[in-house]
């Protein structure tokens, strides 16, 4: 029993009345109690889920229930529960924007110097009133550097280039495979083979030959991001994997540059700006890489191929805003778009204080192992590993089938890749569904996995020898292997 | 409905120049006849507003995303401390005299209330809103929540000479 004592603004869901005598030994039960007496009450008082609304405060004598055991406060007859409201409230926008300022210093801009030639090919900027001639300066004076010229990097160089950025950096390692060609606009057909760097500069230079090109034809490490980073103004991040997307931040902190952040997968997209001088950086964002694995890259997942050329297109949006100083940029916001629904929708960030690298307590002051850090050094070390006597050669499978014996292979990809490319006579588990059904495979018999590459099958093989089976075979480079080496009709994807 | 005389709107809006840009925040004393409330007083609280997380994501408005607010300061929010209001109860219950409802100034913005404001609302109190714009007072409205907590209503009021103030005071004393 306690006497609750209700204010002014909540008598009339209690019968008119300041106080009440209420049975129950805690305050919730108290609460309870009083909630059943009066349902009208109730709802000023608990939420849908039945918790106190967060404007209700409760008092046992002059002490917050908060400071003492929240609900389960026990009360006693002679004690008095006030049930005081929040007082809060205020207008609901935000604080106006700061005005923009541009990368590039007004000296720079003003040394740049524009041929007739490449005034023509600018003019549709150069009427513009927000960039003119002042801003197309700025442009050519800059230097922004682009981490990857794959689906993000590939649109993205050829609008700056377009546009007139003075000076653009590509770092990428990686020569052109068939299958980049679905998005990665900046290379051809033709291509197939070459250096991305090589056919992106020839892009490049057919698009706008007054456009430096600088190539890091090197992997981005922390081993040489400081000095391929430290002359550029912006960086952009076209990176398709943990490790280099943590490295990108952390150089981009400790240089007090602009990231200008992209991510693909699937259908949806990602862009923001991070800068940690100005609001918050990928750390803040996502303090941890997920565990490797968890979220599949573009190869895992398949991406839709116009999709790295929208959000790329943001990411060089935002960078040409950034090198005139106009407009709001994407720093402390983040975009999220889709393409199915067609929707971007936006999360306001903030600056994390505990963020290791730009927060109050900074504990990263130099590059890391990214790798270790993404935990996939780890992977490689101890991967799916399969014994060698565990493994079967595309070749020894063909033999084997030719001489007729009756084989199981497992195919552990998911259905919409075997109905892309399948080696005969196998039958399909996806790997998520390989422990629920080992029931349907004879631990007596050899049982051969196979996958596209032979990841997946091995991870496969390791999971049925956890349930016990024993007579297991890896199928070694997968359907991949059998289209190289046994049958190139079954295609490659 | 609520009658209030010219120098209680005036502290109102002095106030809420005086705190310019940041929010102010008090509350309506006073009595209560039926549907009627009369202000006797208008008492200056402090806005202990401080940004948190918790504070956003408990009044996040339909369609807001987290952190949208993040760094929305006092310029923005008004929050009057639970102890502070928790002793105005308790003086309630000494004098008599009752809490007929709460001022907040909105800076530079008009004089509507906003979601935070609805969400945070209780019942039956009188919310005056002053809008400031650059520093001076501008409109100035008021409004009581709805049964459904859905929306506000403008609440009507009526201005009182400060020697019917008086007058009706005596009234009551000598009643």
């Amino acid at each position: 029993m306690a006497r609750v004592l209700i204010p002014t603004a909540l008598q009339q869901f209690a019968g008119g009345t300041d106080e009440l005598d209420i049975a129950g030994a805690t305050v919730q039960e108290v609460l309870d109690g009083l909630s059943a007496q009066y349902p009208e009450l109730k709802k000023h008082l608990f939420n849908e889920k039945g918790e106190l609304r967060h404007f209700v405060n409760v008092y046992k004598g002059s002490e917050d229930i908060r400071t003492l055991e929240d609900m389960a406060t026990t009360v006693g007859d002679d004690d008095e529960l006030s049930i005081v409201p929040s007082i809060a409230g205020g207008a609901g926008a935000p604080k106006p924007l700061p005005e923009p300022v541009s990368v590039i210093s007004d000296e720079r801009g003003a040394n740049a110097e524009l041929s007739n030639d490449e005034i023509l090919r600018y003019s549709r900027h150069l009427i513009l009133p927000e960039v003119n001639l002042e801003g197309q300066k700025r442009l050519k004076a800059a230097k922004v550097l682009c981490i990857g010229a794959g689906g993000l990097g590939s649109p993205l160089v050829l609008y700056l280039a377009a546009a007139g950025v003075g000076t653009i950096g590509i770092v990428d390692f990686d020569t052109v495979d068939m299958t980049n060609l679905q998005r990665q606009i900046i290379h051809g057909t033709k291509d197939v083979g070459r250096l991305k760097m090589e056919s992106a500069k020839e892009s490049l230079r057919d698009i706008n030959p007054y456009v430096e090109v600088i190539g890091f034809e090197e992997q981005f490490s922390s081993e040489n991001a400081m000095s391929i980073v430290k002359d550029f103004d912006i960086v952009i991040d076209g990176t398709d994997n943990f490790p280099t997307r943590y490295l990108t931040n952390d150089v981009c902190v400790l240089l007090g540059k602009p990231n200008v952040y992209g991510s693909i997968f699937r259908f949806e997209g990602q862009a923001s700006v991070f800068w940690a001088e100005k609001g918050p950086c990928y750390r803040c964002l996502y303090p941890e890489p997920p565990p490797p694995g968890l979220v599949p890259s573009c190869a895992e997942g398949g991406v839709l191929g116009v999709l790295p050329g929208i959000v790329g297109c943001i990411q060089a949006n935002e960078a040409i805003k950034l090198i005139l100083g106009i407009g709001n940029p994407l720093i402390g916001r983040l975009l999220l778009f889709n393409a199915l629904k067609m929707q971007f929708r936006e999360l306001k960030l903030q600056k994390d204080p505990s963020c290791p690298i730009c927060g109050t307590n900074r504990t990263i002051t130099e590059l890391i192992d990214y790798q270790e850090f993404c935990g996939i050094r780890g992977e490689e070390a101890a991967p799916q590993a399969v014994e060698a006597t565990e493994e079967i050669t595309v070749k020894e499978l063909k033999a084997r089938m030719d001489r007729g014996e009756a084989l199981t292979v497992i195919d552990v990809r998911e259905p919409y890749e075997y109905a892309i490319a399948r080696i005969p006579g196998t039958k399909l588990i996806p790997l998520g569904q390989i422990e629920e059904r080992s029931g349907e495979l004879d631990p007596n018999t050899e049982i051969i996995l196979q996958c596209r590459t032979g990841k997946r099958s091995a991870d496969a093989l390791n999971r049925l020898k956890a349930k016990g089976f024993t007579r297991l075979k890896n199928l070694v480079g997968g359907v991949a292997a059998w289209s190289d080496e046994i049958d190139p009709t079954v295609p490659k994807y | 409905m609520i009658r209030l005389s010219e120098a209680h709107l005036d502290a109102i809006r002095t106030h809420g120049a005086a705190t310019f840009p940041n929010e102010c925040c008090g509350v309506l004393l006073g009595d209560v006849e039926g549907d009627h409330k009369t202000v006797r007083e208008v008492r200056a609280l402090a806005n202990v507003f401080e940004p948190s997380a918790e504070f956003e994501t408990s009044v996040l408005p339909a369609g807001a995303e987290p952190g949208e607010m993040a760094e929305v300061g006092q310029e923005r929010r008004y929050f009057v401390s639970p102890q502070e209001m928790f002793a105005l109860m308790q003086e309630e219950r000494r004098t008599k005299r009752k809490i007929l409802g709460f001022y907040h100034s909105h800076p530079n913005h008009p004089a509507r209330p906003s979601a935070y404001d609805r969400e945070w609302a209780s019942p039956w109190y009188t919310y005056i809103i002053v809008s400031v714009m650059d520093g001076r007072p501008a409109d100035l409205t008021a409004w009581q929540l709805d049964e459904d907590r859905k929306a506000f209503s403008a609440e009507t009021w009526e201005i009182l000479q400060s020697n019917e103030v008086d007058i009706e005071a005596r009234r009551r004393e000598e009643r």
